[in-house]
């Protein structure tokens, strides 16, 4: 029960982009179509889905004060903390290098449509962000650190989708001023989508 | 690149014409988290500079040597180290910054620009066109964070750089902060409105 309140507050309470405004590069930059947008939201779940559980482990097995006392009592005092970030990231960044072989090999036209942005996967703070809050509110076990990462990671999808869906509707039926189309105009939607995502904040779960 | 890469556009287009922020779209998360007040965006700034032209240097000398199926790591290794230099050096000469920057220096490593950069010029060209490239992105950085961090920082609190701007006849009659421009949803509204300006001046920008 409890991991499903998580699940579900990480959806929409914590979601990474309105609340923490964490993954915004590639949040902004390909949101144009929902098709693009969908597959660029479907590789982040995964990435958080997998690359939360593997840092929990690491953290708890290895990095946190204390965590060797597995090996033997002498080692009960060795904190490797201070190494966490780079760990993290180089869990990340090996995760993202296999999937994007995945996509190369099994999506080539994906693969062109993301461009840049899937190597950015690795560098997408929302998925360093999603590690740093596990370490830091200090989850009770693997599968808690599942359901927080699907919850952000699906947080982050229904984000992207949305914002792209609105796109493709203004860049038919309205008239933008010129100057402001394109990103200037998704920046003032993220910023009043943001706003009203506030309103979840009162929600307790 | 065939023809020859030529330093001055590489070191000035960034500044404006080829903005990482405003035009690349590249690095927004920092833009929203530091920009609350003035003087941890300047401090953020300069460590971008730093950590961008030195990274792309180093990338830019091994880059022949980097197998591609492996570069993303090397990079963000090469990127990790340079961070935590920056974070021990503000912590030994700039504690009083480096204690309100903690988290964000350490999200450098995440910042997009970085990857973005090494990604798209540090891996085909050579070390001192990469050097300037490092630089001329992080002014550019610089200035656009600078921009948001001045306009946050005098309408919602009144201050810049700490020091009270406003003055307080003004509160006196009835002039109030706007506590809105201190949220992150501000922060991206600015940016928009600084792209509005940009793209007026820069017509060739607009998209249709």
């Amino acid at each position: 029960m409890e991991n499903l309140n998580l699940f579900i507050r990480s959806i929409f309470v914590d979601n990474m982009i309105f609340a923490y405004f964490l993954g915004m590069c590639s949040f902004l930059a390909v949101s144009k179509n929902v098709k693009t947008a969908l597959g660029l939201g479907v590789a982040v779940t995964f990435m958080l889905v997998v690359t939360l559980p593997i840092n929990y482990l690491l953290n708890t097995y290895v990095l946190s004060a204390g965590a060797l006392t597995w090996l033997g009592p002498e080692y009960a005092d060795v904190d490797l903390s201070f190494l966490s970030l780079i760990m993290f990231i180089a869990v990340i960044a090996s995760m993202t290098q296999l999937v994007e072989m995945a996509v190369e090999k099994f999506s080539p036209s994906l693969y062109a449509s993301l461009g840049i942005f899937l190597p950015l996967i690795a560098v997408n703070c929302a998925i360093l962000g999603g590690s740093l809050f596990m370490q830091q509110r200090e989850f009770s076990s693997v599968f808690t650190a599942v359901c927080a990462g699907g919850g952000w990671g699906l947080g982050w999808l229904l984000a992207i989708t949305a914002i792209a869906a609105i796109r493709e509707r203004l860049a038919t039926y309205s008239n933008i001023p010129k100057p402001l189309r394109g990103i200037g105009i998704t920046f003032i939607l993220t910023a009043l989508m943001g706003i009203a995502f506030m309103s979840f904040l009162g929600i307790k779960l | 690149m065939a023809e020859k890469v030529n330093n001055k556009s590489v070191f000035f287009n960034p500044f404006s014409k080829n903005n990482p922020v405003i035009v690349q779209v590249l690095g927004i998360c920092s833009v929203l988290a530091v920009t609350a007040k003035l003087e941890p965006a300047i401090v953020m700034g300069i460590s971008v500079i730093a950590v961008l032209a030195f990274s792309n240097v180093i990338i830019s000398l091994i880059r022949n040597t980097i197998p591609t199926n492996i570069r993303i790591i090397v990079q963000l290794v090469v990127v990790a180290g340079l961070v935590v230099i920056v974070d021990q050096l503000l912590k030994a000469y700039t504690y009083d910054v480096s204690k309100q920057l903690s988290v964000f220096i350490g999200l450098i490593i995440t910042n997009c620009i970085l990857m973005g950069r090494l990604e798209a010029f540090a891996m085909a060209n050579k070390p001192w066109p990469s050097f300037l490239d490092g630089i001329g992105n992080g002014i550019g950085y610089t200035i656009i964070l600078v921009i948001v961090g001045f306009f946050r920082e005098l309408l919602g609190s009144g201050t810049l750089l700490g020091y009270q701007v406003v003055p307080q006849w003004c509160y006196e009659h009835g002039y109030v902060n706007n506590g809105l421009m201190i949220l992150p949803p501000m922060a991206l509204i600015v940016v928009a409105c600084i792209i509005w300006v940009h793209r007026l001046c820069n017509k060739d920008l607009q998209e249709d």
